[in-house]
Formats: C-alpha cells, structure tokens, sequence
C-alpha cells in the first residue's frame, strides 16, 4: 500500500520552526608550535673535532617567513674547511676505521633515538630556519631523518653479507654538501651510510639552512661520537667549493643544483675522488583517464605543493589524459582553493615560505616567462604576509612542451598543465626532458602501471601515490638528474671501497 | 505495481537520468585514508572550537533506537534536545531527535512549537529486509504521525548481489512515500565491503532521490569513519558540480567525543566548503555525543573541566 500524503503535515511545522541562523565564517584560530622548544645561541661556530672552531668570517641566518635573523654563523674560509678535513682525516686514521663494525652501530642508534627524542625542537627549527610547514617537518623531516640512521644501523655490522666476496671497506673522509629543502633529512641521507661504513664526515649544510645541522652536533655530543667522526663547517658556495677541492677529501656527495653539480664533475675529473650526485628534475606525473580522481588530485597537490614545490623529484609536469581534463582541472583549482599558506610554524598551515629570495626571485622570473609564452595562470585567492618570503600556488594551463616551464626546473609550488592521448605520447613526453628523477603514474590498472614503469626514464616512478620516502629504497637520477643512489643497500655502495671489485656485478 | 526505470551501474548513470550524475569512478582506499588522516590533524582552537562545537550541537540528530525505549525516554531525550545544558541558555537546540516508529508521537509531541525536527528510522530499520509493500506502508504511517525525516536502510543483500535497479527502485519508491518529508538514505556501510562500493551506493541513492546519504543504522561495529564519509562527501561534490543538486551527509554510529564532531566537520569543511555547514545539508547521527561536546562548551567557556554530574543523563 502507497499512500502519499496529500499535503503535508511538515509544509505546516517547516513554517512553526525557525532555526537560529548558522554563522558560515569558520576561520581557524592560529595554532602556532611554540617556539620556545628550540634555543637557538647567537653565534655558532664550526664544529670541527669534537669542539666548536671560533669562526674568522661570519654571516646572519633569518627565518624567510618573517626575515628576522636568528643566528650569526661562521663562513668557513678553505684554511678552516682544511682544518676541518685534517680532523676527519685524523679521527679515520686513529680510531674510527679500526672499531669494530658493532661498535659504529651503537653510535648510529644512538643518534637515531636522540633524533627522535628531540623531534619535536628540530622540526621547530628547521621550519624555523627553512621556511617549511611545521606539520611537514614534524611528520616528515623527523621520523624519516630518524628512520635513515636506524636503518644503516642495521647495515654496519652486516657488511660483508650486504657485499659478499667483495671485501668491503671505508674510502676515507667524505665531503657531503646538501641542499637547503630538506636540511636534517639530506643529512642523515649522507651522515647514516657514510658512518654506517665505516668513513669520516666533512658536513656542509645549505648557505640558507645551517641551524638543524648545528644542532645536530649537540645530538653528536650526547651520543659521545668520537671527536673529528662528524664536522660540519657552514657557509656559501665558495665553503663547498674549498671542500670539493680539498686533497685530503676521498669522495665528494652532493645534492643541489644541476648546474654546480656539473662545475663540481668538471673539477673533480681525473683527480680519482669518487663522487655521488643528486640534481633537479623535472618529474611528470601522469592522470590516466579511469584512475581514481579525488585521490589523483591529491596526489597532484602533495607532488607539486608539497615543501612549497623545493623537492628535486617534485611532480612539476602534469600530464592529464585529454578525456578527463577537465574534470581534473576544476578539482585541482578547487583544492587549491583550501590551501592554507602562511606561518610555517602554524600546525594547520599546508605551504610554507619560500626559502630565500634568490629562490623567490628565480620562481617569479619562470612564472613571468611562463605567462608571456601564452601559458594560462591560476593562482587561488589567498593573502600572503607582508614581510618574508612567498609564492602563491601556482597552476599553469595551456603550457606547451617547449615553454621553459615545462623544460626548466622552477623548484617552487609551481604547476605546468600539459596533455596527452594514449599511453605512448604520455611515455614520450615524460621523458622528453634533460631530467629523470622520478614520476608518477595514477591508473586503476595494474598492467599499465608496470608497462609505464618499464619505459619512464625516471630514477623512481610512483603508483598512485608521490614523493613517498622510505630509506630501505633506492633513491637516485637518471641523466642531468645524477648518478649514484642514496638509501636501500644501493646506498651504501659509494661508500665503500671494493678493492677493485665492482658491486653487483659492475 | 511498476518498477521505477533504474539506470544499470555498469553502463553508467547516463540512461534515464536527466541532469546527468558524474561518472561512477573508482577510489583510492590508501590515498583516501591518508587524505582524511591528515584532515584529522587540523589543530582547531579557541573561538574556531567554540564554533565548532556550538555548530556540532545544532547538527546532532540525537538518537536513541533500543529495544527498550519507552514514550518516557524519548520525552526525556526531546527535551535535551531542545534545550541541551539548562544552565546555558545560549547552547542552542540540536537538530532532531532520531527514533523508531512506534516512539514518533511521543517526540512529535514533545518538540511541538520548537526548532528540533523529529526523524523516524523505517524500512525494516536496521536489515532493510522485508517486502518493499510493508516497507512503503512503514513510510507513510511515521510521516502520517508527524516525522519531519525519514531514515531508510537500503537492501544491501539486493546492493551487494548486483541488481543495483532493485535498490534504485526501492529508494525511488520510498522517496515518493515519504512526501515532503526528508529522506535520509543508510547505506551501512560497513557491509558494503569497499570504498568502490559505498561510491556506487552514494550516487545509485543520490539519483533515486536521497535529500540525504547517511552511513550507518548504528547497530554494526565498524560504523562512521572519517575515510568512508570522506568518500561520501566527494560523491556528493561530484553530484553537486555535475547538476548543482546539494545533497546532505549524515556520519552515525561511533562519534562519541567532541574531537571527532570537530574533525568530521573540519573534514565538511574542506570538502563540500562553507556553504554545507548548516544543519540542513550535513547531520551528525549520535547518541552519546552531546554531554561531552557540551563539556568541552563549558570548558572553552571558564577555562575548567567539570564533572559530569554538572550535565544532564536522559
């Protein structure tokens, strides 16, 4: 029996009942992390031997969201980068090389707990120093910092079963320069394997973001690390360039830019140091047309936005199927409408500052190119502070293959929109750049996944997810992106001597 | 009697169906999970708590659906709901009271002349399984008694067994029984196995009609989750940009605490936007929810926690 009733009794009720009108304005409070987790010294010097080395230049680090300085800090000159060296060399010679492989590991875990007992001062710091979102920095930065020295742990004992045969051994002292992105986690990617087998560290952390690298020699103390085992001297350029130079130097690992890391494969030829390199890229992440949409944005927003776009794997070319461009479009531009940019150190804040404003300058000088090139902008409506350093998220459509910015790294929260048909065009226009550091694949079908990986150019190709890290994998470039892999046992090989053997048959 | 057309999942929605509903698509569970997860972590303080919490308050279905609720309870629980904490009078009214059928004059009774509507659960509430003949007359005798909503169950053995029309038709005849009154559609959720398929069972219930999507009847652990509301919520954005019908959503079963009322509606928030933040697009289903977002209340309100024998138990 149907029985509909004829008027309803709730037109008569809907008109008794008035509700209090709902305010619709819903701004989130700020949340700030507090500051005062961290102290910060006003001076810092070089950490060189086990003590702090009385810089003889200095120079001011800020913070690039509100460009107030925190700390002078030393500008290493070649005689302390030397002196530096000389102690690493010492402590390999007297000590370090000769422990037993056990031993090494204690320090490693014990460097790993410490990490992790202060995480929440270092992700404070590092979102002070670098710009970054503290909810990044403390879900990302740390525990992966922490996990990269629990897992060499693991391998420094294990040598010989990592390397059967192969009599692994140390090379000597290492000269590692990271980049400015990811601080402490670029750190631990260099320190952990290099330790871990058995070498001695010269550290020199980004011009920009010396603060978490400092600190860290405090966890070094607690650890009781043998003196000289870790030194990290600070400043520009011209401190990396007087540490690749230096004599007293095995083997240089780098991570920064393209250009530096070919000036630094320029003067390191023919000198027999061993060299690692991680450079830009130029991902592409590709949207087939049955992958899961919602999902496929966001992974479209954590690849490009993520770290405000200063990820060398950065998903900065969007490769979107035609038949499901628009949709994707229209979801992406509306996602960006939610993005909450502004103080790093606020736990709801998604982007951050930029980091310097060199890097400001050279994100506005693309986005200006872009937009002559005929390329469509989008950015979404948001209010950037005043003072520091910002970029609102950018989207670009319309772009062409042969724009810079979609040939150029922008290493900012900029987004190139291009198109493809088939699977075939989307492989070739993948990898028709002079990079190829990772991509990405969103389909439902598992057989497209493993034909696309076979063909992408890439070091690393994400299924249906992007920029995840794990320090069991390999991590590493093809082409102008670099050579050499970091993580997973891949990345202990560059810091071992084989004596003459190659590793996993050459 | 005639069966409604009912589109077949399979070949899309496109058959009968004018506006168009978007494609069915599929969904990621491990990015969805993720997504909502880092929703959850939003850090809401202070005066954008309060608002939340007075906001959770008037989207509270309160709902008792026992075996031995009695006209007495359900008087006790409306006048909660229409006045939640005596000693505040600026608490406003929850959104409705949730009841079975036999309990719909004793809560129409109660609230008359106030704000809080009165929802019936019917249809075979909770298993949905009886013939669609009792389920129809089930409708039309609560609304014939005064419920303002109607909470039907869907025939998940019909959902899950592929003969998605048979659903379809269920709900398309339901709708048209229930009249003017709102129909909320439960999907249970925790049945339906995958995310695919509470996707399908959103846009099937949406194009038969649903004023309303709703999760779970309550009786089934595993009920409300914020990924499974996640994916509901982008069904009904889906629906919204594909032929501008807005569409309500309805978490129940499991939302005890004010955190979570907080992150749900966080989640509301930054899927669906500002304009579904009122209780007429979005409902939090809950039966013992209310004291402790009234706790938090009072405590954004004088800076202490206090016991809970300072809030009424009804």
């Amino acid at each position: 029996m149907l029985r509909v009733p004829i008027t309803s009794p709730l037109t008569e009720l809907d008109r008794k009942k008035e509700r209090a009108p709902v305010p619709k304005e819903w701004a989130y409070a700020p949340a700030p992390e507090s500051r005062d987790v961290v102290s910060i010294k006003e001076r810092y010097g070089h950490f060189v031997g086990g003590k702090w080395l009385e810089p003889s230049e200095t120079y001011t680090t800020i913070s690039p969201a509100t460009e107030e300085t925190l700390a002078e800090v030393g500008q290493a000159t070649p005689e302390e980068v030397e002196t530096a060296v000389a102690a690493a060399r010492e402590a390999f010679e007297n000590g370090w090389s000769g422990i037993a492989p056990a031993e090494r590991a204690k320090y490693l875990f014990r460097i790993a707990r410490t990490l992790q007992e202060r995480a929440r001062e270092f992700a404070v710091l590092e979102s002070l120093n670098g710009g970054k979102p503290i909810k990044e920095s403390r879900d990302v930065d740390l525990p992966l910092a922490a996990a990269h020295f629990f897992y060499y742990a693991g391998w420094a004992d294990k040598l010989e079963y990592a390397f059967p045969n192969r009599r692994p051994r140390p090379i000597g002292v290492a000269g590692q320069i990271i980049p400015w992105n990811f601080p402490l986690l670029m750190l631990s990617w260099k320190i952990a394997p290099a330790l871990a087998a058995g070498n001695t560290v010269v550290l020199k952390p980004a011009e920009t973001t010396p603060l978490s690298a400092l600190l860290f020699a405090d966890v070094l103390r607690q650890a009781e690390l043998p003196p000289g085992v870790v030194n990290i001297v600070t400043g520009d350029g011209r401190a990396g360039a007087a540490l690749v130079k230096s004599e007293g130097v095995d083997k240089i690992a780098f991570t920064g830019s393209t250009e530096v890391g070919k000036a630094i494969q320029r003067e390191l030829a023919g000198t027999g140091k061993k060299l690692t390199l991680e450079l830009g890229g130029k991902a592409a992440n590709i949207i087939f047309d049955d992958a899961a949409l919602d999902q496929a944005v966001e992974g479209i927003v954590n690849g490009i936005y993520f770290n405000q776009g200063h990820v060398c794997c950065a998903g900065s070319r969007l490769l979107v199927q035609e038949s499901i461009y628009e949709p994707v479009i229209e979801k992406l531009k509306r996602r960006l409408t939610t993005l909450r940019v502004g103080d790093p150190l606020d736990k709801n804040t998604d982007v951050g500052a930029i980091n310097s404003k060199q890097q400001l300058d050279k994100i506005r000088e693309l986005v200006e190119a872009g937009e002559e090139e005929g390329a469509e902008i989008y950015q979404p409506p948001c209010r950037l502070p005043e003072k520091g350093y910002w970029f609102a998220p950018t989207v670009f459509t319309n772009v062409a293959q042969s724009y810079r910015i979609a040939q150029e790294e922008i290493f900012g929260p900029v987004l190139s929109v291009l198109t493809f048909r088939t699977p075939e065009e989307a492989v070739e226009k993948a990898n028709n750049t002079p990079y190829g550091l990772s991509a990405g694949v969103w389909t439902e079908k598992g057989s497209r996944i493993l034909w696309m990986a076979e063909r992408l150019r890439a070091g690393v190709v994400w299924a249906n997810t992007f920029n995840r890290f794990d320090p069991t994998s390999p991590f590493g470039g093809y082409k102008e992106s670099g050579f050499g892999r970091e993580g997973g046992l891949h990345g202990l090989e560059p810091y071992i001597d084989f004596d003459g053997t190659e590793p996993f048959g050459g | 009697m005639p069966m409604a057309q009912a589109p077949v999942l399979p070949r899309g929605f496109e058959l009968p169906l004018e506006p168009r509903l978007p494609r069915i698509g599929s969904v990621d569970a491990v990015a969805l999970e993720e997504r909502a997860a880092s929703l959850a972590k939003r850090s809401i303080k202070k005066e954008a708590k309060v608002f939340a919490l007075e906001l959770a308050v008037r989207m509270m279905d309160l709902t008792t659906l026992e075996g031995q609720d009695t006209p007495g309870k359900v008087a006790a629980l409306a006048s909660k709901a229409i006045r939640p904490d005596p000693s505040e009078p600026g608490v406003p009214s929850v959104a409705a009271i949730c009841v079975y059928p036999n309990l719909v004059p004793a809560a129409v009774a109660r609230v008359e002349g106030s704000s809080v509507k009165v929802a019936s659960v019917a249809t075979a509430f909770p298993s949905g399984q009886s013939p669609i003949e009792l389920k129809l007359e089930e409708v039309a005798w609560v609304v014939d008694q005064g419920a303002d909503e109607v909470d039907m169950v869907i025939d998940r053995g019909a959902f899950l067994s592929g003969r998605y029309a048979k659903v379809y038709d269920e709900i398309v005849r339901v709708k048209e029984a229930a009249g003017d009154a709102h129909l909320k559609v439960i999907l249970e959720v925790s049945e339906l196995g995958t995310y695919d398929n509470v996707r399908r069972a959103s846009l099937l219930a949406m194009a038969a009609g649903a004023d309303f999507i709703k999760t779970s009847t309550g009786k089934l652990p595993g009920a409300a989750t914020l990924p499974v509301t996640l994916c509901m919520l982008e069904a009904i954005r889906d629906v919204y940009e594909e032929n501008g019908r807005m569409v309500g959503m309805k978490p129940a079963g499991g939302i005890r605490q004010a955190k979570q009322a907080v992150q749900y509606l966080v989640q509301l928030h930054e899927t669906l936007g500002p304009d579904w933040l009122t209780p007429d697009l979005y409902r939090l289903g809950a039966s013992s929810l209310l004291n402790d977002v009234l706790m938090q209340l009072r405590k954004e309100k004088t800076g202490v926690y206090q016991s809970p024998d300072y809030f009424t138990v009804d």
